[in-house]
């Protein structure tokens, strides 16, 4: 655990420009997640229900 | 004054009952209240003093403000004062008698606690809102009304919306067919200012199916270059076509009352959507005795009960291109989901922001909680020392 943790910290924490950048780009990356994981939740709770699911049958191929 | 002087020279191990915190402890550690121990019978023995470790104690009895009781038996007693009992000994005596007599002491513990009051408050609350969520009133408080219940119009049943729930979308097929029975039958009276066609796309329609929807209407535009108005087809920036110029002309087409715009209007009354479709589908003969006048329509969900809008749903009145079955209540369940839609478009994306909100918002709380009683376990574990000075 101790190995891990020091592992963590000299890898991210360590230097501030390296810091930076992790904090940043996981926000980034969390967020795009979390987008879709709550999207694939709500799509499975309201199945058939949203334009999307019928959408299908009044578009009109080109 | 000096400690000494105060105790009347008592010597510190008859220090008992106390008159407030003993020297060298303070007077901040709640505990059972129980006499406070001599100190030459304390555990460790003997005095208390440089390198003892500290033992909490027990509060003494501390009571600074006298009831008038007491004092009385301090008047009784002060002829017994210059028997055996010295004067520091008898006075705290009484107060300790005065301020917790043994044979109520639990008794008062219950009704002094903070746990009694809490759950004595809660259960008044709690009553008191049980009362006023069942009968609508507050217990023991008249109220005057100039309405009798039916002239609030009947109450409406709770329906299972198919949108009803916190994590629930709206049923996107429903408010297709829903659209068809407004263009259909309720656009013939009704407007729906608030929303352009551009809203349905993407909703209900294809873009293709609401252009060529929005064309079919004639709107005026201009002044174009010679400064005359003109009129040309729609387009998906304009909004649905009023079935009446304006209010006078609305009145006057029917009876001289107002159809209202639906755009709103399942925030706009109470119940919502279960209202509207319990209006929609209430409608029956007025009930004998019941006075209604020429034009007026008897509906029991209607404040009055008199309706001027006649029963306009009936089986089989559109034809759903879905071949869903057109009887009266789907038709108002469809036209009520579509009116929900159209008072609240942003419904299922407001939804799904609220989920995301909640499950981040309580994380952020668990982890400030745990930040902050991770920050405050040194102080919050920490014990102070003290040790008395000897030549007390």
């Amino acid at each position: 655990m101790s190995a891990l943790a020091s592992t963590f910290y000299n890898a991210l924490v360590k230097r501030n420009s390296v810091f930076v950048p992790v904090i940043f780009t996981g926000a980034f990356a969390f967020s795009v997640g979390f987008d879709i994981g709550i999207t694939k939740l709500w799509d499975a709770r309201n199945q058939g229900k949203q334009w999307k699911d019928i959408r299908a049958k009044y578009i009109e191929e080109e | 004054m000096s400690a000494k002087d105060y105790y009347g020279g008592a010597p510190q191990q008859q220090y008992y009952p106390p008159q407030g915190p003993p020297p060298g402890q303070g007077g901040y550690y709640p505990g059972p209240q129980q006499p406070q121990q001599a100190y030459g019978a304390q555990p460790y023995g003997g005095q208390p003093g440089y390198g003892q470790p500290y033992q909490p104690q027990p509060p003494p009895q501390t009571v600074y403000v006298l009831p008038a009781g007491a004092l009385k038996n301090v008047a009784a007693l002060s002829g017994a004062r210059s028997t055996s009992l010295n004067a520091a000994r008898s006075l705290p005596r009484v107060r300790f008698a005065s301020s917790s007599a043994s044979s109520s002491s639990a008794f008062e513990s219950f009704t002094n606690s903070r746990a009694t009051l809490a759950s004595a408050t809660l259960l008044t609350v709690g009553s008191i809102a049980w009362y006023a969520n069942l009968y609508g009133t507050l217990p023991f408080i008249g109220e005057v009304h100039a309405n009798s219940p039916a002239e609030e119009g009947l109450h409406p049943a709770q329906y299972p919306w198919s949108h009803a729930g916190w994590l629930d979308s709206f049923d996107h097929a429903s408010i297709r067919r829903g659209y068809q029975v407004y263009r259909e039958v309720c656009a013939a009276c009704h407007s729906l200012d608030r929303i352009a066609w551009r809203n349905l796309v993407g909703v209900s329609h294809t873009v293709d199916e609401v252009k060529a929807m929005a064309e079919e209407v004639e709107y005026e535009d201009g002044p174009n270059d010679q400064g005359e108005m003109f009129t040309r087809p729609g387009k998906l920036s304009d909004y649905l076509p009023p079935p009446y110029p304006n209010e006078e002309a609305a009145r006057a087409s029917n009876q001289g009352a107002l159809p209202p715009d639906l755009s709103l209007i399942v925030k706009a009354r109470h119940g919502g959507a279960d209202y509207i479709f319990s209006l929609l589908t209430g409608y029956r003969d007025p009930p004998a005795g019941f006075e209604i006048r020429e034009g007026m329509n008897y509906n029991p969900y209607f404040p009055g009960n008199a309706i001027s809008m006649a029963r306009v749903l009936f089986d089989g009145l559109v034809e759903y291109d879905d071949g869903t079955p057109a009887t009266t209540s789907q038709m108002a369940k469809d036209v009520v989901t579509f009116l929900n839609w159209a008072a609240e478009p942003e419904h299922d994306e407001r939804k799904k922001a609220g989920l995301k909100a909640v499950i981040l918002f309580s994380a952020l709380t668990a982890i400030s909680l745990y930040v902050k009683r991770h920050k405050w376990t040194v102080i919050k574990t920490r014990k102070i020392q003290y040790n008395p000075p000897s030549s007390h």
